[in-house]
């Protein structure tokens, strides 16, 4: 890990009691969902991290708790360091504070996470859908979300896959 | 068939002003058709007379689940979705992919396939930049900018045909190198290019640069400084055009990019008229690359040696019993990534093409998510239009060169 990185990571450490994982010289820091306002400002106004250059999710179902990682990908412009913040949310009606006080950046890209995942940002200014149509139920990129064909049904998995079938409810 | 709905302004009470609720503005749509939004983008302006109270951007039209439909599809085939992300800038899009699978699974990239890598993706900026001028010229009512620019654009996208066999979706660049290696007549067709473009660049210049006509249409216009830049997370041309010097080319080499010798264009206004002269010295300056790449080009193969990643050459699979196997495994199953996951972003046209890939131990990827540029920069725009005029706000749109398949993905 980069010296100047390492002393950032050590920070976050301290203050908030992060873990971290590290692969091919990319950090990511675990933070809980309470806490990432407060790394965020900490990071944007203490270490120059002027640009969120990336927020996304990733979905673990089946596995519920946690279910979701929301990914914040933090780029700093002085320094020319990069340092990935990841949230553990739980799938029961996930819940993360908005970002978008400390980046505005982050408004547009929950309003599209509400979308796609279904989690919530907790005092997002304008959480309208954007990306799908207004009468989209149901959010695309969660794993439990079928991909628009049918799976092909065989012999030895037909009753596996039908019961998972989406069957009109009576 | 759902019933549309009538829209009511209670949908958007939180985002016009005051004035909008008691009906003295106007609410106006502009677009999803309209020529000067380049696709389909939809904005409502609250207009109070012809100045531009409020702007409220709407998208998805052109949303088509990339990032869903690549998770069904092995690594290598998930790439063809790529080129339909941000359809000016394919080959980019093909590297930024393949960049993030390398890094990913640990694959080398012969130095033959970087410096070919880097002429292509070079020459397909000087060609995302020259649709860009072409059609901004348009916009504001020069029309033979359109003509001309095109007809060079043709020359490049006849060179990705000569490598490719296609003209724009061309996923030549693979995961671990090249489809195959350019062929003989590659040479030929980018030094003609290189010999000719200078004098058109000129002659763009001639056209524009001082025009008085255009210079009243753009200057002081659509003023984006810095500080508000890097909070809507702007990259690419529009950032550097507000006088913030990063360009992940120069900053984070990747491809090989640290042995050219090229400047990066910065200029401070951050109006209309500075992000214009950073694209037009853009175009000076990916040609420099392109020939310096070109004089350079060292010799050898342009696909990794790793056969368990990249498959073996046809000739070898008559004789050697591992090569069929693995040729077969890549072509049936494909390859196996690692549980874990990277982030890896490289210098678009448009800025920072970043691309997040995650890996759960099998042939497909778990999550693959864009961060394309033309989104956050188009999310500027409703900041930075407040006050000008309708015929501006065009003038602006043009200038943030975005591209809508690259925001709806």
């Amino acid at each position: 890990m980069d010296k100047k990185l390492k002393k950032i990571v050590q920070d976050l450490q301290e203050k908030f009691g992060s873990s971290i994982e590290e692969f091919r010289d990319e950090v990511h820091v675990f933070v809980k969902p309470g806490q990432i306002v407060d790394v965020l400002t900490l990071l944007r106004d203490k270490h120059e991290f002027e640009l969120l250059s990336a927020q996304t999710a990733s979905d673990y179902w089946p596995q519920m708790s946690p279910r979701f990682h929301v990914i914040y990908q933090l780029t700093s412009l002085a320094k020319n360091l990069s340092v990935q913040l990841r949230v553990p949310v739980n799938g029961d009606q996930p819940k993360v504070p908005t970002a978008t006080r400390v980046y505005e950046v982050a408004n547009w890209r929950e309003r599209e996470l509400m979308d796609m995942f279904g989690i919530q940002f907790e005092g997002h200014p304008d959480p309208r859908k954007l990306l799908l149509p207004e009468d989209q139920e149901g959010h695309p990129l969660r794993k439990d979300f079928p991909l628009g064909y049918e799976e092909p049904q065989f012999t030895f998995n037909y009753e596996e896959i039908d019961l998972r079938k989406p069957y009109a409810k009576e | 068939m759902s019933q549309i709905e009538e829209v009511t302004i209670d949908q958007y009470k939180h985002l016009v002003s005051e004035r909008a609720l008691t009906g003295e503005t106007m609410l106006l749509n502009m677009g999803p058709q309209h020529p000067s939004t380049h696709g389909v983008l939809r904005l409502l302006l609250e207009l109070d007379g012809e100045v531009i109270v409020n702007a409220i951007p709407d998208i998805g039209y052109l949303h088509t689940g990339i990032e869903k439909n690549m998770e069904a599809k092995t690594y290598l085939k998930a790439e063809v979705m790529t080129d339909r992300l941000d359809y000016m800038n394919t080959v980019g899009n093909n590297l930024a992919y393949c960049m993030a699978v390398e890094k990913l699974v640990d694959l080398d990239v012969p130095e033959r396939a970087q410096s070919i890598r880097v002429i292509l993706t070079e020459l397909q900026r000087i060609a995302s930049h020259l649709v860009w001028i072409g059609t901004f010229g348009l916009d504001l009512a020069a029309m033979s900018m359109f003509l001309y620019a095109f007809r060079e654009r043709e020359a490049i996208l006849d060179i990705l045909e000569l490598c490719s066999g296609q003209r724009m979706m061309t996923t030549y660049i693979r995961p671990g190198g090249l489809w195959r290696d350019v062929p003989v007549e590659f040479e030929k067709a980018v030094r003609d290019f290189i010999k000719t473009f200078p004098k058109r660049i000129a002659e763009y210049e001639a056209l524009l640069t001082k025009n008085p006509l255009f210079l009243d249409r753009l200057l002081g216009i659509g003023k984006l400084d810095a500080a508000t830049a890097l909070q809507h997370g702007v990259t690419g041309p529009m950032l550097r055009a507000s006088g913030v010097d990063w360009d992940l080319r120069k900053v984070r080499p990747y491809m090989g990019y640290d042995q050219y010798d090229f400047n990066v264009p910065v200029a401070t206004e951050g109006d209309t008229y500075a992000r214009y002269i950073v694209r037009v010295q853009e175009l000076r300056e990916s040609l420099k690359i392109v020939e310096q790449a070109l004089n350079k080009l060292p010799m050898g193969p342009v696909r990794s040696e790793n056969r368990k990643f990249v498959a073996p050459p046809r000739s070898e699979i008559g004789v050697s019993m591992e090569a069929l196997i693995h040729h077969f495994k890549l072509w049936t199953e494909g390859f196996p990534a690692p549980k874990a996951s990277i982030y890896s972003a490289v210098e678009s046209p448009r800025g920072e093409l970043g691309v997040y890939l995650e890996g759960d131990g099998g042939p497909k990827p778990y999550r693959v998510h864009m961060r394309t540029p033309s989104f956050d920069n188009l999310s500027v725009v409703s900041k930075i239009v407040k006050g000008h005029l309708v015929a501006d706000l065009v003038a602006i749109l043009a200038s943030t060169d975005i591209v809508l398949g690259d925001i709806d993905r």
